[in-house]
């Protein structure tokens, strides 16, 4: 018999779940920023000659010091700097001087998209091979998924991104090229389609453009599915895992004995099971793609943060670099959270 | 082709079953007929606003939108042709420029071009104070003052300077970017908190030029229109489109593919893997940085004129430039780049170990020892290991203090250095922007900082410091001209400065493109020339 309790505590512990993530999440952003901060101040690059370059004078070199507020004392500075970017300023750019918000905004829809197609394209193919494998565990499917997810682990995905533009691109004539359309397409969109997200395959879906999104649909096919297969990888291997743990439980038997199909036994019974902490693993392999796509995206001049964060760094643009950094920070801080909240509602244990 | 409902169901399977079969109706294998398309690495681009823009690619953009007084021919820079300007004369004075503008030429607006025009884009580019600023300050133009140094009437404009400077100096100052001539009345429409349409013109154009731009996104690419009824006549193409791609094995294979009509950010190891592909070609050009070493005179070894040469001759230009440096440098041995007023070209040192001994016995140092600050870039190290073996032969020991730029410039500026590898290029298309950094120096005192690399060096040129002050006075173009080569002789013979190499570029095109030029070292690049 379980006495359920006043409903007015109810209230007070969902208030304490969601004041103890809030507090979670403001730690972790402190620390990022602090972290940030720190990197900033500690690789040998001098912000100031960064900025002045080479000509300027010692007086000019003093008055930029001043300007960035860099004769203040070390904890000062870190909450001038803090304090800025909770209010959404990064600092400028010391290559192009332009607020380092401004240029990740524009940037970060190019990524979210590639990042977004990929994740689905990875569940979508990672957590099927995952089930066939911990279905038929030392079957010859079982031995090629992990063979395959052991490629995309293995294999850097430059590499792989220049070898696929090479074969799918460069030979067979597949796939679009680098960028997101067609030269010919890429001159007209700023004109013909109106920026609603900023992502081409959905505003020009909006405009009703079929044509440059099928464009579009063929550039971004090879960096999504690049990065998709490195997500199916990582998925798979721990669907499979998840699953075979939980066929080995004692309410599988229990189904399977009272004959309930097999297929109902997986894909329901168990797949409940398994969907709360792949939510985690899709949430990670996700987040992972949000910043882990740089070098795919210098390599198919992809506009998205990750070239915009390998631009900078060749040119020790640090603000921009750890604007950037601290953007997909806060993407994966937020991530967590949101797959926390998610685990939550999927799992009645964890409520 | 529109989208088969069928295919809704968004799985992998269907997803590239749609992609498979589509894919290659949609893809426009060539760039459209009448328009250049240009892979090149644009994320230094600051503004294009062309009284603010101050880098490579911005530039870029401002030669193709504006245009100046007077301007450099493209196919051979060097000498100032009219522009905006139909004539120029200066008065007995020596201070007094007037220039009359051509009659009947408009910006891409619609509006005339005045004389007002004129004074106002002069008086703008000293007002925003910008970083290309200072190439206008030098005549002694503040933002107080220009108002009544620069001025119009009719279809004259008149500038005065503060004090005689050679002509040439002042003409080839108007070339550089920043002296672009803008539309008065469209900027000025356009102004915001007292900004003179400075945030305006970071996307938009309003100029006399061969184009006209459309668009532009940062870090993504621009797009520039062809205007009907240029001055200079139509340009060959209607329009250019520009596309960020920094890496140089993605534009070699968008350029092979024919997707792309010209990569500019090509390595030698792509160049020579191109070689044998008859559908594109190569074009090398110079640019307008150059190489060197310097020795900081605080060490007195570097005051021993027969070490320095010994030094000179221990050096493998030629050997470098031939094998890892190929296509990337080019030998040159004065600090004036080619192309610029007064450059030579000869190279009057080359490899001779036998000979740096000898010099190096009569210097009368034993066992000399240089530490070399190398900036930890492949190219650099690279020279510096060929500087460091060479050397080394010659019985002079290398030691190698490889490091971050920024801290060996914090080094080389507090004169903390005994040697240094360094890179130096022109900020203005006057040869008084190196000889004033390399020959000039006013207070040689420990803290005068003038940030001249003379005095980063510890060099105190002598008699050279007035030569070039001479110089940038110099009414007579060829005298100036014959001054710059005594000057360059003297100290390359004297200095402790080696220059060895000038930058060079490789533009990779597809073979059906014609009259690209780069600009070299002195100007940016053309593109209303261009035909494909």
């Amino acid at each position: 018999m379980t006495i359920s309790p006043p409903a007015s505590s109810k209230l007070g512990a969902r208030l304490r779940g969601l004041g103890s993530v809030l507090l979670s999440l403001a730690v972790t952003l402190f620390g990022l920023l602090l972290v940030t901060f720190i990197i900033g101040r500690v690789v040998p690059i001098d912000p100031v000659l960064a900025i002045v370059g080479d000509r300027a004078t010692e007086a000019q070199i003093e008055a930029t010091r001043v300007a960035l507020g860099l004769d203040q004392p070390m904890w000062q500075q870190f909450f001038i700097y803090a304090g800025n970017a909770l209010q959404g300023d990064l600092g400028q750019s010391i290559r192009t001087g332009e607020p380092v918000i401004e240029a990740v905004a524009r940037a970060f829809p190019a990524t979210l998209e590639l990042a977004t197609l990929a994740t689905i394209m990875g569940v979508l193919a990672g957590v099927p091979a995952g089930v066939l494998a911990a279905t038929r565990p030392g079957s010859l499917a079982d031995h090629l998924v992990r063979l395959v997810g052991l490629m995309g682990y293995s294999m850097p995905v430059f590499w792989l991104g220049l070898i696929g533009l090479l074969l799918f691109y460069g030979v067979l004539d597949w796939v679009g090229g680098p960028g997101r359309l067609d030269a010919a397409y890429d001159m007209m969109y700023d004109f013909e389609v109106t920026p609603v997200t900023g992502m081409i395959l959905i505003d020009t879906a909006l405009a009703g453009r079929w044509d440059m999104f099928t464009n579009a649909i063929s550039h971004i096919i090879l960096p999504a599915g690049l990065l998709g297969y490195v997500s199916m990888a990582y998925i798979s291997r721990m669907t499979r895992s998840f699953m075979m743990n939980e066929l080995s439980q004692e309410y599988i038997t229990t189904a399977r004995v009272k004959g309930m199909p097999e297929w109902r036994v997986i894909w329901v019974h168990a797949m409940k099971n398994v969907a709360v902490p792949l939510i985690t693993v899709v949430a990670l392999s996700y987040a992972y793609l949000l910043e882990g796509s740089v070098l795919t995206e210098t390599i198919f001049a992809w506009p998205g943060l990750g070239s915009y964060i390998t631009d900078a760094l060749l040119v020790n643009d640090m603000p921009a670099v750890l604007g950037g950094t601290v953007v997909v920070g806060v993407a994966f801080v937020l991530l967590n959270l949101f797959s926390d909240l998610l685990y939550k509602l999927v799992d009645p244990r964890a409520r | 082709m529109l989208l088969d409902p069928s295919l809704r169901r968004a799985g992998l399977a269907a997803l590239s079953a749609l992609m498979l079969s589509t894919a290659p109706a949609v893809l426009l294998a060539e760039t459209p007929p009448d328009t250049l398309v240009i892979a090149d690495a644009i994320d230094d681009i600051v503004s294009l606003d062309p009284h603010e823009a101050y880098e490579f690619s911005g530039l870029d953009v401002v030669n193709n939108v504006y245009d100046g007084l007077v301007e450099l021919d493209p196919a051979k820079p060097g000498e100032p042709i009219p522009g905006l300007a139909e004539s120029w004369a200066v008065a007995e004075d020596g201070m007094t420029f007037t220039f009359k503008m051509k009659p009947g030429l408009t910006f891409s607006s619609g509006n005339p071009v005045t004389a007002e025009d004129a004074a106002f884009s002069l008086q703008r580019a000293v007002k925003l104070n910008k970083s290309p600023a200072f190439i206008l300050n030098q005549f002694g133009w503040t933002a107080e003052n220009v108002d009544s140094m620069v001025t119009a009437e009719g279809d004259t404009l008149t500038l005065k300077t503060d004090k005689v400077y050679a002509p040439t100096f002042l003409y080839n100052c108007l070339t550089a970017g920043v002296a672009s001539i803008v539309d008065k009345a469209t900027v000025m429409a356009n102004e915001a908190n007292g900004d003179m349409g400075n945030e305006w013109l970071k996307n938009n154009s309003a100029g006399t030029g061969a184009f006209v731009l459309k668009s532009f996104k940062p870090n993504d690419g621009y797009l520039l229109e062809a205007r009907a009824g240029h001055w200079r006549g139509d340009a060959a193409v209607k329009s250019v489109f520009m596309r960020h791609v920094p890496e140089a094995a993605t534009q070699r294979l968008l350029l092979e593919k024919g997707d792309i009509d010209v990569a500019r950010e090509l390595t030698p190891v792509d160049i020579e893997g191109m070689a044998g592909n008859a559908d594109v070609k190569v074009q090398a050009d110079v640019g307008g940085q150059i190489f060197y070493l310097a020795f900081n005179q605080k060490n007195e070894n570097y005051k021993n004129a027969k070490f320095l040469e010994a030094m000179r001759w221990a050096v493998d230009y030629q050997g470098m430039a031939d094998t890892f440096l190929k296509g990337n440098m080019v030998p040159h041995q004065a600090f004036l780049p080619k192309g610029y007023l007064g450059a030579m070209e000869d190279l009057p040192y080359s490899l001779d170990i036998e000979k740096a001994k000898a010099l190096l016995a009569e210097s009368g140092i034993a066992a000399p020892k240089v530490v070399l600050d190398v900036r930890n870039a492949a190219d650099r190290m690279d020279m510096a290991q060929s500087i460091q073996n060479t050397f080394g032969q010659a019985g002079i020991t290398v030691e190698l203090n490889i490091g971050e730029g920024a801290e060996q410039l914090k080094r080389y500026r507090a004169r903390q250095h005994d040697g240094t590898l360094q890179s130096w290029g022109p900020d203005y298309p006057d040869p008084h922007t190196n000889a004033s950094a390399f020959a000039m120096n006013a207070d040689n005192s420990d803290g005068a900082s003038t940030g001249g690399l003379a005095y980063r060096n510890a060099y105190d040129p002598g008699e050279l410091h007035a030569k070039t002050e001479a110089a940038v006075a110099e009414g007579d173009a060829a005298k100036r001209k014959a001054m710059y080569e005594e000057i360059q002789k003297t100290h390359r013979e004297t200095s402790p400065f080696i220059v060895m190499f000038q930058i060079g570029y490789q533009s990779a095109m597809r073979s059906n493109v014609e009259g690209f030029y780069t600009g070299g070292a002195i100007d940016s690049a053309a593109y209303w020339l261009v035909t494909k």
